[in-house]
Formats: structure tokens, sequence, C-alpha cells
């Protein structure tokens, strides 16, 4: 069966099992490696990508509920907040291994689209279900004020 | 992985140029097959190390994996600093698989681990760096016919101000390429130094692994590749009786099951697939020679073993007599729990087996020994195994493993299905059954105190498993001890008149690793608490008893201490809501103090705010320096807070993915405030030292807040 969606602006037409998660649809069949696997039942975030704007857990999300989507992920990541946050992560250095970042970067844009001044509260509940193994919480915090900051300024 | 290792089964570097156990670069030296290759048609490359390119870009190959401690960052500032390059004219490159060329010489082997990447590199760096920069200088001077003393080189530009001649590196690429490689090169003084110990570095992986385009073993497709997933046994030590492929076989895009040594692989199209046709093998497992013990059996067993006399691996004075004369004596039994290490990227790699040999893509950290295992696997030498190191998600000592159980597990895959390109990709349920955890420990210690509160007596038993017992890695073992499984409990930084350690050497067949900070995972709370406890018996401030106690010959532990004490404005424990809790650990030639505020959550610690000194001789980078430090804090918290592998009545795993087996989360994390030393020691590590003070530190705040600790960790844990 054939599943016609958005991905990262572009049309696109998968003709596999419905049942395969979007993760494996976007790493192994368009070749966008960028969205992580880390645990396969939505535990760790490493897969987080827009799902018609809304940040969405893709190593669940099965393509057969995906006609008409529009999918965005870290590749084609956009918008003021994506650029912020993304300049912000460089500059503080947040990534370690970098494993889990992806999904962190996107789902700090969410986060900065829903809540332009986030308090750490804020950030602790949006990014609670991102891990990061190599524990640079106390910098994402601080580059998601900083992007926030900029974006102000 | 270890500092102390030293593998017997390795080539040792003997040729090429390169001095046996020296650190230095010598001169003729030629490039490893490989890196030659790579460099590009008008690339200037005097050493194994540097390539420069005529857009004026340096590239550094890094001998060590990036798993996150910062490898692709340090060991180009090493060279950038010599050669005076511009930062942002620096790239690094993973190093190719060649034992020789990019030898550990802390292991005899190409190896990343023990916290010994930026040490083991210092100078060897700097001087690939200084003999660059002298060959562009000598190759200017020539061009501009003026004398090479006269040439400067400042931020990557080449300049003679007499003659106002100037040039970047790339210009000059071709002519320094035919210079001949100088015999000896002078290196900067260090207060020259322009970007080692200098702030607002960016680290060179730090944008593309903000944005996805940063390329892991996972990330990598080949033409015509199959993805590949494992069945494997459910419990350590059964293997395949039979097994039964239809129905995996009837999955759309499953394309083979072959039984491999390990277990049983399922071959695909598509991840997708192989995980379908992995949960549709049926397999039926002989578990003969399977352990079976739960895991509480396992600690009841160690713990008694703690309690007998063991193997005496230090001693001093006479304990027993001290101890028999003592006016109050203190005991304490610990233990601590198998620990998965749960890097984010679950263990995988690619592999494409061609006629006569073979290419490998994974993130191995000490890939000299993947070689030689994937080589015998294949049959062909190692040589013809070209491995390609990719950045790793995180790895915490889980890609450095004795046996190369998955390099091996990779060439198995490729050997049973013949030439073509194979990813195996673990699931998170096979990379945290598959064991190679840090030890189940236990700790039996004793005290003795005067009437006046002095310590008199010090015992201090540790059971567990060796993980180097029986691997290539066997040669770090002196008179029957493995110094990594009580490390931390030996050698104390405090004077005490009477003490013995004891080591009981555990079996069990559940496979055990090196988990960051080894054998320091343990002792470190054992020491530190029990003696914070002892202290407090004896009517003493933690931080006041711990520097009377210090050695004199141990100034740097007690000025980490003085440092953290300063951070966090110690008058003592506290009194309010929040406690405060504090140790002071050496580990891997770095010292770390820290300080934990902790609070009382529903009945569970909640630490608020951690100060952190550390002494890690010059600080190359130090935001690095600062970040280990946060991440070792982090990992070490959500340990003590939530994890412990445990295994049931039988033998299976009861963790299978990170609903079960937590990891520290954004919400979990304190603030953190790190000082680091002044020093002009050699640098030593900073991936592993940052994570042994927190758990106790933070214990300790919580004596000072509820009067008990947790002798069974994780917190929350039942007592054996």
């Amino acid at each position: 069966m054939a599943i016609s969606l958005t991905v990262n602006g572009a049309p696109v037409t998968l003709d596999a099992d419905p049942e395969m998660p979007l993760l494996w649809a976007l790493r192994d069949e368009l070749r966008l490696t960028g969205t992580k696997f880390g645990c396969g039942i939505a535990q760790c975030g490493a897969c987080t990508v827009m799902l018609d704007g809304m940040t969405r857990r893709s190593c669940v999300t099965p393509i057969g509920t995906l006609e008409g989507a529009d999918v965005r992920t870290i590749e084609a990541l956009d918008g003021p907040e994506a650029a912020a946050v993304q300049a912000a992560w460089t500059d503080i250095n947040v990534p370690q291994c970098g494993y889990c970042q992806s999904g962190q970067v996107v789902s700090a844009t969410a986060l900065l689209r829903e809540i332009p001044k986030p308090t750490d509260e804020d950030i602790d509940n949006a990014m609670a279900g991102n891990i990061c193994r190599c524990a640079t919480y106390a910098r994402i915090r601080q580059a998601i004020h900083q992007a926030s900051d900029s974006l102000e300024g | 992985m270890h500092p102390d290792f030293k593998a017997t089964t390795a080539p040792r570097p003997t040729r090429r140029g390169f001095l046996a156990g020296s650190a230095g670069l010598v001169l003729g030296l030629y490039l490893a097959p490989k890196a030659r290759a790579s460099v590009a048609e008008g690339d200037f490359a005097p050493n194994a190390f540097v390539r420069i390119a005529p857009d004026d870009t340096v590239t550094v190959l890094v001998k060590h994996i990036e798993i996150g401690q910062g490898a692709n960052t340090g060991l180009p500032i090493l060279v950038a600093e010599e050669l005076d390059a511009d930062w942002s004219q620096m790239r690094a490159e993973q190093a190719p698989s060649d034992p020789v060329v990019y030898v550990n010489t802390a292991f005899g082997v190409q190896g990343t681990g023990g916290s010994t990447g930026l040490s083991n590199s210092y100078m060897t760096m700097r001087k690939a760096g200084a003999a660059a920069r002298a060959m562009l200088v000598s190759a200017a001077a020539d061009q501009w016919g003026v004398p090479a003393g006269e040439i400067t080189v400042t931020k990557g530009v080449i300049a003679h101000e007499g003659s106002g001649k100037s040039s970047g590196f790339g210009a000059l690429a071709e002519a320094a390429a035919q210079v001949p490689v100088p015999v000896d090169v002078a290196l900067k003084s260090p207060e020259d130094f322009v970007l080692i110990g200098g702030e607002g570095v960016t680290r060179l992986d730090s944008a593309s692994k903000s944005n996805g385009s940063a390329v892991f073993s996972i990330d990598v497709f080949r033409e015509g590749m199959q993805v590949v997933a494992m069945v494997h046994p459910p419990k350590f030590g059964a293997t395949v009786a039979s097994f039964d492929d239809t129905a995996a076989l009837e999955i759309a895009g499953v394309n083979a099951v072959r039984q491999l040594p390990s277990g049983i692989a399922v071959y695909a199209a598509n991840t997708h697939a192989a995980f379908r046709g992995r949960d549709a093998v049926a397999v039926e497992w002989d578990e003969s020679g399977a352990e079976t013990r739960s895991s509480d059996e396992i600690a009841r067993v160690f713990a008694e073993a703690a309690r007998q006399p063991g193997k005496v691996a230090e001693a001093q004075g006479d304990v027993d007599t001290a101890l028999a004369n003592s006016a109050q004596v203190i005991e304490a039994d610990y233990i601590f729990p198998y620990l998965a290490h749960a890097a984010l990227e679950p263990l995988d790699g690619v592999i494409e087996l061609r006629e006569g040999g073979a290419e490998v893509w994974a993130g191995e950290q000490i890939p000299t020994i993947s070689q030689q295992t994937m080589g015998g696997v294949l049959g062909m030498e190692p040589g013809k195994v070209a491995i390609n190191t990719m950045f790793a998600g995180g790895s915490f000592g889980r890609r450095a493993t004795p046996d190369s159980h998955f390099a091996a597990e990779l060439a198995n895959v490729a050997k049973a299905a013949g030439p073509g390109a194979y990813k195996l990709v673990y699931t998170r349920e096979n990379d945290m059954h598959a064991g190679y955890y840090r030890p189940l420990t236990a700790h039996h210690l004793k005290a003795g105190l005067d009437a006046d509160g002095n310590i008199t007596a010090w015992l201090n038993t540790v059971a567990n498993q060796s993980i180097i017992a029986d691997t290539p890695f066997a040669s770090m073992m002196k008179d029957g001890l493995d110094a990594t499984a009580y490390e931390g409990s030996n050698d104390l930084a405090y004077d005490m008149p009477n003490t013995r350690l004891s080591w009981a050497q555990m079996q069990a067949g559940v496979p055990t690793l090196w988990w960051r900070s080894v054998g320091h995972t343990h002792t470190a709370y054992a020491v530190e608490t029990f003696l914070d406890q002892v202290l407090l018996a004896a009517g003493r401030d933690p931080i006041d008893g711990r520097m009377a106690l210090m050695r004199e010959d141990r100034p740097r532990d007690a000025a980490v201490l003085a440092r953290v004490a300063e951070m966090a404005g110690w008058s003592g424990p506290g009194m309010g809501d929040k406690r405060l809790g504090v140790a002071v650990v050496r580990s891997f030639g770095s010292y770390v103090a820290q300080i934990a505020e902790v609070e009382d959550r529903g009945g569970r610690p909640h630490v608020t705010r951690v100060w952190c000194a550390v002494d890690c001789g010059l600080a190359v980078t130090p935001d690095v320096v600062r970040a280990q430090m946060e991440g070792g804090i982090g990992f070490g918290l959500g340990a003590i807070l939530h994890d412990e592998i445990t295994l049931d009545e039988g033998g299976r795993v009861r963790q299978s993915n990170y609903d079960a087996y937590r990891m520290l989360r954004i919400g979990e994390m304190p603030q953190i405030e790190v000082s680091i030393i002044s020093s002009e020691e050699a640098p030593t590590g900073v991936g592993e030292p940052g994570l042994p003070p927190i758990a106790p530190a933070v214990a300790n705040a919580w004596r000072a807040l509820t009067g008990k600790i947790p002798y069974r960790l994780p917190f929350g844990a039942e007592a054996v």
C-alpha cells in the first residue's frame, strides 16, 4: 500500500509495510539519518520529529497512519526558533556524544514556538521526554534560555 | 578500559620510525596506508597526524574514538597551538585502524579508554603541529628568499615583516611537502599558549551534532546492504538447541535466517523487517550451562564472601590487634548492583566482506583487538580488516570489550552469509540483556576508634568478579590480584595507622566490564560514606575531619577539598531542608572533590546543587573539562537514584528498556558549578574522574537530612 505524505516540504510516496514506524521509513527508505533510534518504545526521544507542527516520537508512529501528513526532521528544521536553538547549541557546546541531540533540538524548537520565554520549569517539563545519557542537561537549559534571549533581541 | 592495561596479544610499536613506548613523533615516519590513500592531490601531509589542504584547512587525524569526551577537539587544539593555526581552519577526522602508527602508547595497541586520550597524545600531537609549522616556515623562507628566523606565524598566517610578504598555509602546502621533515623542533613554553587552556573554543563536532549531519555507525549505508537483527539467549551461558524460522521468513523483507555462535541472525531488506523477523523466530534453548541464580542470590554469596578473609591487596600495621583494642568499632556492609552502560546508540556496526578483505564501520574503542578478532573469524590477516572508526553514540566503557564480542558477531554475520554488506543493529533489548555490566560488588568495612575519636584501624574487603581475568587484559593482574576490582579502596589519601584491604575474586556467569570510572564506581561510595560515618561517630566535621587525616604527600587531594569547601561556603552539613554532603576522590590521575546540596522529595533525595573542584593537571580545554565533570555527575547521579540490572529466579535479566532501567532526566539534573585548579602538571583524564564523588556526596547529605544512607544501591533497593 502506497502512502503519500510530505517530508521536509517535498511530496513523498512510501511503498512499504504500513506498520513500519516512521523512524525506519525516514532512515532506511529516505536516508534521513539525523533522526535516531534509541529505544523503540517512545522512552528516549532520540527519534523526535515534527508531525503537522507538533513533536512526535517517530519510533512508535506507523506510516500507515500518515496519509497526507506533514513531517519535518532535523535535516530541514526551519524558522527563527530552530536557527536560534542550533546556534546556541553550538555556541555553548551542548553536545557530547551527540546521538540524542537531534531529538533535543527538535523538542527545544517546539518549546520556543509554544513558549517564547520559558522558565527552568517549562524547560524541564518540555524536555522531560528526551534522554541524554551524557547528561548535558545543564547546558540544554542554558542553551534554550540563550536561544530565547537571542529571539527577543 | 583502563590506563594500566597492556595487551599481551597485540603487536608492539617497533617499526615505521616510532620508538617503542615513546610518546614522541620521530622523523621519517611513513603514513599508514589508509591515511596515505586519503591524502588528496596537493595536500601537505608532514606526518601521520596532520594534513594541510590547498584551501587552508588543517585536518588532524585523531587516533582515539570520539565518544563525547572531546577527543576530536582536544587533539586538534594541541596541533593548532604548535602550528599557530587559526581555530576556524581546524578539522578533525578519525584515524584509520593501524596498531603501529596510531598506537595508544599507554596500551600498546590502538585504543581509547582509562581517560588516557589527551595525556597520551599531549606531546605527540604538539610535536606533529610543531614539525608542520617548521616545514611551512622553511618553504616560505625558500620562496621569499628571507631567513626563516624572521618569519612569524599567527592565526594561520605566515608573514615576513621586512619584505611585507605573507601567505596562508594552503598556498605553501605543496612546497612544504618537499621540505625534509625536521629532526627536532622546539615546542612552546606554556606561558606562550594561545589555545591550550583558553576559553571560547567551539568543539569541532558541535555543529554537526546539532543539525543531524554527524555520521554514526547506524547511519552508514552500503550498496546492496542488508540489515541484521539478532536473537540472543535469554540467560547468560545458554545456547541454541534448535530453531524454527518459518514464521520469520514469511515476513516481507526478511531474506534469510542463520545460526551464529552467539544466537540467531535475521537478514532483511530494512531494519523494520529485521526487527519483526527477530521477534518471529522460535528458538529452543539449551540452558544446561547457563547462570540460573538470581542477582539477589549472587549478592548474598558475594556479601558473605566479603565478610571472610580475602586475598590481601594492601596492608600496614596490625589491624586485628588495633580493632581488638579500640574503644569503639564501626562496621558496614554494602551491595552495589550490576549496571548497564545503556549508551543511547545501541551496539551496531557495518561490515562489507569482499574477496580477500573486509571493511568495517563501527564505534570500536580498541580497533586493534577488533581487527585481530574479526581476522580470526574470517580467516584473514588482521590487517585485511580495515576499521573506519565512527562517532559513537556514547560508550562509557561498553565499546571496549576484551573479547570484542560485538566485532566477532559482526564478522560472523558476514561469514555466515558470504560476500556483501551487512549492518548489525541491536535492539535496545539486545543491548540491555547482553551483559558486560559493571560488576555486582560487596564491600565489608570495619573501623576502630580510640577514646579520643582517632581512627586506629581500617579494614575493607571487596568481593566481586574480575573484569580482566581470562581475557587478553589478564597481564594487568599481579599476584592473582585485579586492581580494577578494588581501585580506590587502596592507596587512600588518609593517614591511618593500621589498614588492610582484601579482595575476594567471585565467579558468576554474568559477563562484566568497565563502566565509566570502573572500580571507583563502588569504592568511592564505600570509602567516602563509611569515612563520613566514622567521622560522625568521632564528632568531627566531614571536611575538617578529612583534612586532618590527609597524608602529607597528597596535597592535591587536600587542595581540591579546600577549594570545594570555599565554593560552597561550607560550615558543616547545615540544618535546614537542604543539607550538604562532601566527597573527594583521586581517579585516573585526576583529583575531584564535590559537595552536593540535597533535599527530601517524597522520601527520595533531590539534588539541587553540586559544587565541583577538579585538578586534572594542565586543563587543555577548560570547557571540555567542565562538560565532563557535569556529565560524570549526571551519569553517577542517575545510577544511584535509579539503576540496577537484576536477574530473576532462573537467571533472566528483568530490565529490557529505558522504562525499567531509568536514565536521569532533565528535571533531576542539579545546577553545577565547576572550578578547575590552575596547574602546569601534565594533563590527566577527565572522562571518568567527575563521576566517583557524586554518589557518596549525595548519600552523605542524605544522612545529614535523614540520619540514614542506603547500604545497597540504588536508593530504594531492599537490603539483602
